[in-house]
């Protein structure tokens, strides 16, 4: 019988996903004595037109990391699900939008704007920006144009699972592509690791206080956190009760909080609305000044509560930029 | 088919034991007040998850209230300043998120100020009025566009052109 076809690519990503699926190891090649690998841009060669070449549904599981945020990336993700049987969303990105999805705090024209002429490497006195089309000794040339928003996977294509994490453990990983090849293929639509708060597998959750108080918020560089104590017992803004477990609790054995990438559990839809709603709820003061000094110790709430799903969010984006015309 | 004149539509959360009963007392009193306002009512106003409020705001509606007991009298001693503590955060994430922080309105009133829910509500239809309407759905729709191509023909690149919306997009922004 021959070995199920698989699939894995990469959209708006930074390519800890495709290092990720090489961190297996040796046991990389248990995986290929399963698996024939269809298409992996990224390790080999492989061109779209093998991957049009396939009847449809004729790919096992496609693994797509990264978030969609160009005309490419999407075309290439509708090609990805015609021939897929399991489409996955591979990675906080394609999961959630991920650290890619921060640039909905801004319009097109402004990232265009600052990339191309502002930014303090840059060097382009005549302002070139790339442009769809160029024509050069005759022949056209094209480039593949900025969405205004960046997406997960699943607001532009149907996705079947999704694999979180930034990026996925190597466990995680092969947890998940048991379970796809196995009989009973989990119910669609699941995020395949535990639906427990980080907190319940971290190990220093005997010292997490029945009640928190914050009178400040540290950041990791103002303190040396003890590496024993429950992170926010010392004032650090640790996502794990409002991030999903699996990844063995990684940051917080690191002495680093939790960031949150494996996004929230299946209970929560709002990840940045929910951690918001923990620790703000657990401030000392009573009254709005003292409250609003508490507050200011986090400069950047949006970038720290939806580090890795604003585009998932219910607001997705922010909601007064324009939507057409600007940065073509 | 003509367009009827927008109405704000605020969504209340109110706290049983007193905005809501206030509420109450408005009614048995016979006060009127501006009907833009869709009242859920909660058990404090501490059960008022972000989420609902964002939730309202991306489901239509223009603006959300919600009402608890004065500060020192929540029936669970500590809800209110909970709640209290959560919008002061939010007014921060909505500002950064293009939102005006007046949309969330936080209002202490007890289980015997049936007067001063009426003024609160109406003050509120003003203020939402004065902003505009928010219109979430549109502008998630608008947004969307970008994604709406003629099918591509399959195994021939398309030219960039099919990939782009023939008509321009509306604007979106009030």
């Amino acid at each position: 019988m021959p070995k199920p076809k698989l699939a894995i690519y990469w959209c708006a990503s930074c390519g800890g996903c495709e290092e990720a699926v090489v961190d297996l190891a040796e046991d990389i090649l248990a995986l290929v004595e399963t698996v024939d690998l269809a298409f992996w841009p990224c390790a080999m060669d492989f061109k779209r037109a093998d991957v049009e070449a396939l009847p449809d549904q004729a790919l096992f599981a496609t693994l797509v990391n990264g978030a969609v945020r160009t005309t490419e990336q999407e075309e290439m993700v509708h090609l990805l699900r015609r021939k897929s049987r399991f489409l996955v969303a591979y990675g906080a990105c394609a999961h959630l939008g991920g650290i890619p999805g921060l640039a909905n705090q801004f319009s097109r024209e402004e990232i265009l704007r600052y990339y191309f002429e502002e930014g303090p490497s840059t060097v382009n006195p005549q302002k070139i920006r790339p442009q769809p089309h160029c024509t050069d000794q005759g022949r056209t040339l094209t480039l593949p144009r900025l969405h205004h928003l960046v997406r997960p996977l699943n607001q532009v294509v149907p996705v079947d699972y999704y694999i979180p994490g930034c990026p996925p453990t190597p466990k995680i990983t092969q947890n998940a592509l048991q379970l796809l090849l196995s009989d009973t293929p989990p119910p669609p639509g699941s995020v395949l690791a535990p639906d427990v708060a980080l907190c319940d597998e971290c190990p220093r959750k005997a010292s997490k206080p029945l009640q928190l108080s914050f009178t400040t918020f540290q950041r990791p560089h103002q303190i040396v956190a003890d590496p024993e104590l429950c992170l926010l017992a010392q004032g650090l803004v640790c996502l794990g009760p409002a991030t999903r477990a699996g990844c063995g609790a990684l940051c917080p054995q690191g002495n680093m909080p939790c960031s949150g990438c494996f996004g929230p559990t299946s209970r929560v839809r709002d990840p940045g609305a929910k951690i918001l709603s923990s620790l703000c709820a657990n401030l000392a003061p009573k009254t709005e000044e003292e409250i609003d000094s508490v507050l200011d110790t986090i400069p950047d709430p949006v970038g720290t509560f939806y580090r890795y799903s604003l585009p998932h969010s219910l607001l997705r984006r922010k909601v007064n930029l324009p939507a057409n015309g600007n940065g073509d | 088919m003509t367009e009827s004149r927008w109405e704000p539509r605020i969504v209340a959360f109110f706290c049983n034991w007193c905005t809501y009963t206030a509420a109450d007392l408005a009614g048995v009193s016979r006060l009127k007040y501006a009907p833009n306002v869709r009242v859920v009512r909660l058990m404090c106003s501490g059960r008022v998850d972000p989420q609902f409020i964002l939730d309202a705001l991306a489901k239509g509606a223009d603006g959300v209230l919600i009402g608890g007991c004065h500060p020192g009298d929540c029936h669970y001693a500590e809800g209110n300043y909970k709640t209290l503590r959560r919008m002061r955060m939010l007014r921060r994430m909505l500002t950064a998120l293009g939102i005006e922080p007046d949309r969330v309105r936080l209002e202490w009133i007890a289980a015997s100020e049936g007067e001063k829910l009426r003024q609160v509500v109406n003050d509120m239809v003003e203020r939402i009025r004065a902003l505009g309407p928010l219109n979430l759905p549109a502008r998630f729709d608008a947004w969307d566009r970008e994604l709406e191509h003629p099918p591509a023909p399959e195994s021939t690149s398309p030219p960039m052109e099919a990939l782009t919306p023939t008509q321009p997009l509306e604007k979106v922004h009030a």
